[in-house]
């Protein structure tokens, strides 16, 4: 295994040190190592390495700049939300706090190439130096230009480093139509089950054998292999149920080899983990308390998605009622809807072709606040006057995202809105203030 | 709250000045109550929060196998608050003084409206900024990294707690990583992307720097899942808390400060239907709600001269006795009085009318009468309900303030509902009158009043008969339901059949439904079509509704433009303009430059356009150049 890693340049105890922290990422560490060079050498100007969520992109980097104490920047793409906080954090870990206070308030790319050079004349690299980039695919929001520059940043600095990108994205997704430097491309692929199992066995509870903790990692794939491959949170799955599978053991019931009797205890285990926990349902807290609790109570618990119920004013209800039926009835039939003597209109009369889909598979429409108002007022059985408190009861509506403002928030004049709540939604509203809104919708005519 | 209190103050110490200390010391009672009230109310929902807080805080430091294992997940309550979203400053303003008092100092709230489109960065500025903020760098860009530098230096450089922090020794112990606590007060509200971002670089620092999240939640938790993709929510650990209905809230609240005998000032049913309509209709707030009855207060003492006697009995009593000629001449006035007076017989109907002193004398025992009848209405009212609260159908209503409203409007015992209600009590089971029976007598134990004591007995001899014979149980039913009959109609009567009882029912619901509930469109169309009503110049007054022409310009605008169709002339209209105001100058009609458009008419009638445009009565539109087109009906 080590044979791959090996490579000059290189104390060879440390890549046998960087191995063992590696499993299953042996051929990309070395292929990666191999692109480095030497650490006196120049190395190529940037590499992109793209692969799944928890394929250990991240995680090789960070142990290869780690164990082989290569100078590195590591930053976080979701954390600099300007540019400046990208270019400091850079000139920080490779020149110091001095450096990244040279920059002006508000740096450019420029600010930075200026700042770099004049640093790196005073202490040019015996080594390549890295900055690795994670969740590089936040590079594309930002200015065109800064990826391109990152890119070639070794010519424009004059300087020995390597960019190293790191995204979930293939780099097709990346490269900006004006074109640009092509990086280095390096495909980190899924793990594979059999690579699952090795990775996850290896982190045995110190009180239990390894054979049994590896039965454990076994049966834990086979329930969560086919919807879920992410090693973080299998991780966390297996530490979370592992007291449970212990449980007959330390009542003596099973030997630790007897794995068929301890499957069979823990599978219905895991399959309720599967539909609760793992979607968040139910908190990791709340799961560890439940498996102490009795099977009863244990039931009594729901989960978040069970709490639907909202209490809301009655003219609040009636205001979103009135959104609804003025998000999925066209306007034209407002007037077979709300006014008394509307004629007999029939539906085959007023269908039009591109109506014949239901509105409900197309989404709300936006709907001005004179229409929702008129429709307001022809459902609500009372007279109501329109206060000003009506109307910050639809921006109320808005704040809690039952309602979504369309046009600008800064277009006062006819404000445009949608109706963002479902139909099981408004027929449990409809239900408290005896309306029957079904009889009211165009699609269920 | 503190500030209407001050202005309540200002307001009326001036009219209070002559002693009348009562009143002062009714409304400090009334305020300090609602204060503790809304505290005790949110007692149980902010004691677990603080328990989750500190249990947090000592789970994270433990490093077994699990938690080793385990990802970190960013500890978070989710805070169910309900819509009545303008109570929710209140709990989390004593949320996050509760827990800077006893878990952490760093605690940092933050809304959505403060955290606009560069999100995050503001937020962590937000936190930096919190009291015990590190002096960063000017020049230093605020970032989480920074926010965590800090919080190590910190906690390493003062193991031993803050100088100026008064802790516990053994408090100091588990103290020493204090956890970092962000408060998002409307989470609703919140760009998702931005929380997204937000949550994900937090769990990046989640193992050196104990985050705790507190999510307000005003709708329903699955919003949580509506905003966030499972990758962020799995770096969540969410506990749900949910706190008390509004509804419940309500309840209370009308229980403590409404329903009790101790305070002396009272609504009318009138008034009582706006508040509780504002309430249910429009916002769910209960602190609208107490604003609402504090203005009522405010109003009554304002503009009800004998309000000096709505306080307490010993001191009514002597402000009868201190009653000035001008004020026992209102008391002659008061409905109440007059028909009280009515009753009596003649010689004694002149006594009243001309002698002062025999009226004070009167009006002492008329207090003394109204303060026994709300002593006896309050228990009364709630043995009324726990009769009938839980009847099929409700035909008393469910909650308490639906049948205190119908027995403020008038005779209960008139009311066909209450006839129902007790033909429904007669059907009852046996086990559940006696159940429901003894709670009245607990609820008239409670209340010590001489004349309840006789009602207690009686009752009391009902249920232990019953106990022992069960045969005859349909006469002693009866019985006991006559009883509670005649208590109702004894001591229910509406408090308009009471004498004397302005002095302690504020009656204008108008002027409170005026001021709850702004109508801003008719307040304008008043404005304009009626300039002295805001105004109050004589010269602008009018009868028949038409506008003076000396009225300001826009009013003249508004009027000439009523007159219009769908689309009007600027011409035709700055002509009518024109005219009108030439008339007012007192120009000759006969001179040659009479309704002659000058630059200053010119200016003026663009003005008071451009402010009808402003004002949302019409706007120019493409289908005829020189036109405007109206947007509202009527008034033609």
């Amino acid at each position: 295994m080590t044979a791959l890693l090996q490579h000059p340049g290189y104390d060879e105890e440390r890549l046998k040190g960087v191995a063992e922290k590696l499993p299953c990422r042996e051929v990309q560490a070395g292929m990666l190592l191999s692109l480095m060079g030497q650490p006196h050498q120049y190395s190529y100007p940037s590499i992109f390495i793209y692969g799944h969520r928890a394929s250990g992109k991240s995680h090789v980097m960070h142990v290869l700049m780690k164990e082989l104490e290569l100078s590195h920047a590591t930053v976080s793409c979701v954390e600099c939300v300007s540019i400046a906080l990208l270019f400091e954090q850079v000139l920080l870990s490779f020149f110091g706090c001095d450096a990244a206070s040279l920059l002006p308030r508000s740096p450019s790319l420029s600010d930075f190439v200026r700042v770099y050079r004049q640093q790196c004349s005073q202490s040019p690299a015996k080594q390549t130096r890295y900055i690795v980039m994670e969740k590089a695919e936040l590079l594309r929001d930002t200015d065109a230009s800064l990826l391109s520059a990152l890119l070639r940043l070794q010519e424009l600095v004059e300087d020995n480093v390597t960019v190293i990108l790191l995204s979930e994205i293939a780099w097709d997704k990346f490269r900006p139509n004006t074109g640009c430097f092509e990086p280095l491309l390096l495909h980190f692929p899924d793990y594979s089950k059999s690579e699952l199992q090795q990775i996850l066995s290896q982190n045995v509870h110190p009180s239990y054998s390894a054979g049994f903790y590896s039965a454990y990692i076994n049966i834990l794939l086979g329930v969560f292999y086919s919807v879920c491959r992410d090693l973080r949170e299998l991780r966390h799955l297996a530490a979370l149920n592992f007291s449970k599978f212990c449980e007959p053991l330390a009542e003596g019931k099973v030997k630790e080899t007897d794995t068929h009797k301890l499957w069979k205890h823990i599978e219905p285990h895991l399959k309720k983990a599967m539909q609760t926990v793992y979607l968040r349902e139910v908190s990791s807290l709340q799961w560890e308390q439940m498996q102490q609790m009795e099977e009863e109570e244990a039931g009594a618990l729901r989960g978040l998605s069970a709490h639907t119920h909202v209490e809301l004013p009655y003219y609040s209800k009636f205001l979103l009622i009135a959104a609804y039926l003025a998000s999925y009835n066209p306007a034209r039939t407002d007037k077979r809807f709300f006014l008394k003597h509307h004629g007999k209109i029939r539906k085959t009369n007023f269908l039009k072709k591109n109506e014949k889909t239901s509105n409900h598979l197309l989404g709300p429409k936006p709907f001005p606040l004179d229409r929702l108002l008129a429709i307001f007022y022809s459902v609500v059985d009372s007279r109501v006057a329109p206060t000003a408190s009506i109307f910050s009861q639809i921006s109320s509506l808005v704040t809690l995202q039952l309602l979504a403002q369309v046009s600008h928030d800064d277009q006062l004049d006819a404000p445009k809105y949608k109706c963002a709540v479902s139909l099981d939604f408004i027929c449990a509203i409809a239900r408290t203030v005896n309306f029957d809104i079904v009889k009211y919708l165009y699609d269920f005519l | 709250m503190g500030e209407i209190r001050e202005c309540l103050y200002k307001i009326c110490l001036p009219e209070l000045s002559g002693g009348f200390s009562g009143i002062k010391l009714l409304m400090s009672c009334f305020f300090v109550r609602t204060d503790v009230l809304q505290d005790e109310l949110n007692r149980t929902i902010l004691d677990s929060l603080l328990d989750f807080t500190r249990k947090c805080s000592s789970t994270r430091q433990n490093s077994d196998w699990t938690s080793q294992m385990r990802a970190s997940e960013i500890p978070t309550a989710a805070l169910m608050l309900g819509v009545n979203v303008p109570d929710h400053d209140m709990t989390f303003q004593s949320l996050s003084d509760m827990l800077k008092q006893s878990v952490s100092p760093h605690v940092a709230s933050v809304q959505a409206k403060e955290c606009g489109g560069k999100g995050f960065r503001d937020q962590s500025e937000i936190i930096l900024c919190s009291p015990h903020s590190p002096r960063v760098h000017r020049s230093m860009h605020c970032s989480l990294g920074i926010l965590c530098d800090w919080y190590t230096a910190r906690t390493k450089k003062s193991p031993t707690g803050t100088p100026g922090k008064k802790r516990s020794s053994q408090v100091r112990d588990e103290q020493q990583q204090p956890p970092v606590v962000i408060i998002f007060k409307d989470l609703e509200a919140f760009n998702p992307r931005v929380l997204q971002d937000f949550i994900l670089i937090c769990s990046q620092y989640i193992d050196r720097l104990p985050l705790t999240f507190i999510f307000g939640i005003a709708t329903s938790p699955s919003t949580i899942q509506h905003m966030l993709p499972h990758s962020v929510s799995s770096l969540l650990c969410i506990e749900l808390f949910q706190s008390l209905s509004c509804t419940q809230h309500l309840a209370t609240v009308i229980d403590k400060l409404i329903l009790a005998s101790r305070i002396h000032f009272k609504l009318n049913g009138k008034v009582m239907q706006v508040l509780i309509g504002v309430f249910l209709y429009h916002d769910f707030s209960v602190r609208n709600f107490i604003k609402g009855l504090q203005l009522a207060l405010l109003e009554h003492f304002h503009s009800q001269p004998l309000s000096v006697l709505c306080c307490k009995k010993k001191q009514a009593l002597f402000n009868v006795t201190q009653l000035s000629k001008p004020n026992l001449d209102r008391i002659r006035q008061l409905p109440s009085f007059k028909r009280y007076v009515e009753k009596q017989e003649a010689q004694e109907q002149v006594n009243l009318m001309t002698d002062d002193s025999h009226l004070k004398e009167v009006c002492q025992q008329l207090i003394k009468d109204l303060h026994k009848y709300h002593k006896n209405y309050y228990p009364i009212l709630r043995c009324l309900h726990t009769l009938t609260s839980s009847l099929p159908r409700y035909p008393l209503g469910k909650q308490i303030r639906e049948l205190y409203l119908i027995c403020l409007a008038k005779n209960v015992w008139e009311n066909e509902d209450y006839q129902s209600a007790m033909k429904l009590v007669k059907m009852l089971a046996k086990g559940e009158m006696v159940s429901l029976l003894q709670k009245c007598v607990e609820i008239l134990q409670l209340s010590k009043s001489k004349k309840m004591k006789n009602a207690l007995t009686l009752l009391e001899m009902n249920e232990s008969r019953r106990a022992k014979r069960l045969s005859p149980f349909e006469n002693l039913r009866n019985e006991a339901l006559e009883f509670i009959d005649n208590l109702v109609k004894s001591h229910l009567s509406p408090p308009e059949s009471q004498p004397l009882y302005e002095v302690c029912y504020y009656s204008s619901s108008a002027t409170v439904r005026r001021h709850l509930n702004a109508t801003p469109r008719t307040s304008i169309q008043a404005a304009l079509s009626n300039p002295y009503y805001y105004l109050q110049n004589d010269s602008l007054k009018s009868e028949d509704g038409t506008v003076s022409n000396t009225a300001p310009d826009i009013c003249i605008a508004y009027k000439l433009h009523l007159e219009c169709g769908r689309l009007i002339n600027l011409y035709d209209w700055l002509e009518a303009y024109s005219t009108v105001v030439s008339a007012a100058e007192g120009n000759d009609q006969d001179s040659e430059n009479f309704g002659k458009v000058d630059e200053v008419k010119h200016a003026r009638f663009i003005r008071a356009v451009s402010a009808l445009e402003f004002l949302g009565f019409i706007k120019s539109t493409k289908q005829k150049t020189d036109h405007v087109a109206r947007l509202t009906w009527g008034g033609c």
